[in-house]
């Protein structure tokens, strides 16, 4: 498999280690507190990105059973359904697993950043600033 | 009959947590009854289901409304998850009730938070403890975590800068065990740790449940600040409130570690983790670099409560070297050392939360004369300063002779010579705190209303800590004997079982 295969073929996965290093060097390199939150924002949604898109298939419709006329159009899974037996066949259906997984993550990272933001406006109400070197020269002063 | 105790446990003090945040609106006062009866209620039970353990020899698995395990979410129980479980339970409740007073005074109009807080962060470690679903672990990671940097965030003025870095690495911790979730997701299928661990023997060339063992551990080293990424624990630590310090630090490391020791043994199995990969020699001298590194900054700290927490780095070194021995004296004594540490550090930061009561202050010198002062105070932290320092019949000294006979069994000398000279390192470190406080007077500084008593010295009158803070800390302080003397039994009835039989 040459290069450029790899590249498109797992696009997903560049995008989120992409993704995820941007939101590393934020919280490892930004001297703005503030900036090292939004950072670690976009490190956890990169990871939910992960998640959702491992869940995807192509041609794969939502996963809720169908009863009744199928529309027209809608790709490959439709068409199975249109031609196709009662029979539930699991390749016509994304995953909802991973998806529902990060129901849960989202709640997580919400939550995180809420107790990130409250802290820094606690850091703030101490230091009257958010620049981590203003703050360090602060605390060395006395 | 269906066994409910597993659920019961963690869900007793989640309730608990919600009532005492809805009574700190209504009543105040009903805040600390209700959550030393939640975490009581919760002790018993864990203490029920060692005992059953123990008895039938089998694991208690219990289904969350029914679900079997691939599908459901399942609790299970054996010998390692309910000793771990007893120990937590223990700890908090121990801790919470011996603080009743500092959580009064600190805390003034913010005591229901605390202590729904303190609360939810005991269900969280519980449920890590219990859950058989590697998803399900990180959601009461999580919980835990939150619930950890809140209760750290309620400390000394520096607290919100030191826990807002305690929380960036934490996030990358918890996260990089997520990813590393999903990618055992997308290699098997599942997330029920039981049917993973029937899934991956079968898969064990592939880079992708590799990547997932490197990226997981990883993960759990941040969260256990092993020495690299160790920097966010001293600043937290020291900077959090007697009550909150006193349920931290002896458990986050200790229930992460155990954690790590479930993910090795029971998730990837011990083919893989010891035979399959080379990575146990690696793993064994980064928790040497752990060991030292702890006992050399302990030792150039003059605030005690500082000098503890690189105590605790160095604690979790010699867990992980013990663990990555991967023999089963080495393994015996880091699981072992997993329940004696968290008693040792309880004794030493309640030890550490009764001086701040009593002399306002952190630092060494202020210690003065307070074996004069505070004899019953004195002779309980006395025992936790031997234990650490590994004398017997204290139980420090019998966890060390596992991991140091563990070390020399597997030929890792360096890793005994790393465990000795942390011991010196301690035996240092305590003495001189004896001296000071043996040594020299007392200067009070209570300025005002009583007589002066405590500055000759030899006249010193007797100002002990109040008995609600005394009676728990000397009960913590026996029990490190009584550990030390049933250790034995601890082994040969619990952990030997805890350990898969192929480890010799």
């Amino acid at each position: 498999m040459d290069f450029l295969t790899v590249l498109i073929s797992r696009a997903n996965y560049w995008a989120y280690i992409i993704l995820m290093m941007v939101g590393l060097y934020a919280m490892i390199a930004k001297n703005n507190l503030v900036k090292k939150i939004v950072g670690m924002s976009i490190f956890q949604t990169a990871v939910i990105l992960f998640y959702v898109s491992i869940g995807a298939k192509q041609g794969a419709t939502i996963p809720i059973l169908r009863h009744g006329p199928v529309p027209e159009g809608g790709g490959i899974a439709h068409a199975a359904l249109r031609h196709g037996t009662d029979a539930v066949q699991a390749v016509n259906y994304i995953n909802p697993l991973p998806h529902v997984l990060m129901l849960t993550a989202i709640v997580v990272g919400v939550a995180t950043l809420g107790v990130a933001l409250a802290l820094a406006i606690k850091v703030y109400k101490e230091y009257g600033t958010l620049e981590e070197n203003e703050i360090n020269q602060r605390l060395r002063r006395g | 009959m269906v066994n409910t105790l597993p659920a019961l446990v963690i869900i007793v003090p989640l309730l608990a947590a919600l009532m005492v945040a809805a009574a700190g609106f209504i009543d105040k006062r009903a805040c600390f009854p209700v959550a030393v009866a939640a975490l009581s209620v919760s002790f018993l039970g864990a203490a029920a289901l060692l005992v059953q353990v123990v008895n039938t020899g089998l694991a208690i698995e219990y289904r969350f409304a029914g679900w079997a395990a691939p599908m459901g979410i399942v609790y299970v129980i054996d010998h390692l998850s309910a000793l771990v479980l007893v120990v937590i339970t223990a700890v908090s409740l121990v801790n919470l009730v011996s603080s009743k007073q500092t959580i009064h005074r600190e805390f003034a109009d913010k005591e229901g938070a605390f202590i729904s807080l303190y609360v939810l962060f005991t269900a969280g470690l519980i449920g890590m403890t219990a859950t058989g679903d590697a998803f399900n672990l990180y959601v009461l990671l999580e919980i835990a975590s939150l619930s950890g940097y809140a209760l750290i965030g309620l400390g000394k003025a520096r607290a919100p800068l030191a826990t807002l870095n305690y929380l960036f690495l934490g996030t990358i911790g918890a996260t990089f065990y997520l990813l590393g979730v999903g990618y055992l997701y997308i290699a098997t299928g599942s997330l029920n740790m039981a049917d993973l661990a029937a899934i991956l023997p079968g898969m064990k060339d592939s880079g992708i449940v590799l990547f997932a063992f490197i990226i997981m551990l990883s993960g759990l080293f941040v969260k256990m600040a092993l020495f690299p990424v160790h920097g966010w624990l001293p600043g937290a630590y020291s900077q959090s409130s007697s009550a909150a310090a006193g349920l931290i630090a002896p458990l986050t490391t200790k229930v992460t570690v155990y954690i790590m020791v479930r993910i090795c043994l029971n998730l990837f199995s011990v083919d893989y983790t010891f035979h399959q990969l080379n990575v146990s020699d690696f793993l064994v001298w980064v928790a040497i670099a752990t060991i030292v590194f702890g006992s050399l900054s302990a030792l150039a700290q003059t605030d005690y409560k500082k000098m503890l927490t690189y105590i605790i780095i160095a604690e979790v070194g010699y867990m992980v070297g013990g663990f990555f021995l991967g023999n089963r004296m080495g393994m015996s004594g880091a699981i072992l050392h997993i329940v004696n540490d968290a008693v040792m550090t309880l004794c030493l930061f309640m030890a550490a939360g009764i001086f701040l009561w009593k002399t306002g202050s952190e630092e060494r010198g202020d210690l003065k004369g307070l074996f004069g002062s505070m004899p019953f105070t004195m002779a309980g932290f006395v025992l936790a300063g031997l234990s650490i320092i590994g004398v017997p019949p204290t139980c420090g000294f019998f966890s060390k002779w596992y991991l140091v006979s563990g070390g020399i069994a597997a030929g890792q000398y360096a890793f005994v010579a790393a465990l000795l000279f942390s011991s010196l390192v301690n035996a240092v470190l305590f003495f001189r705190l004896f001296e000071i406080s043996y040594f020299e007077p007392f200067i009070d500084h209570h300025h005002g209303s009583d007589d002066g008593g405590g500055h000759g010295g030899a006249g010193a009158v007797i100002q002990e800590a109040p008995m609600a803070m005394l009676v728990p800390f000397l009960f913590v302080s026996i029990m490190l004997l009584v550990l030390g003397i049933y250790s034995g039994r601890i082994v040969t009835n619990i952990i030997h079982f805890a350990i898969p039989a192929g480890v010799i």
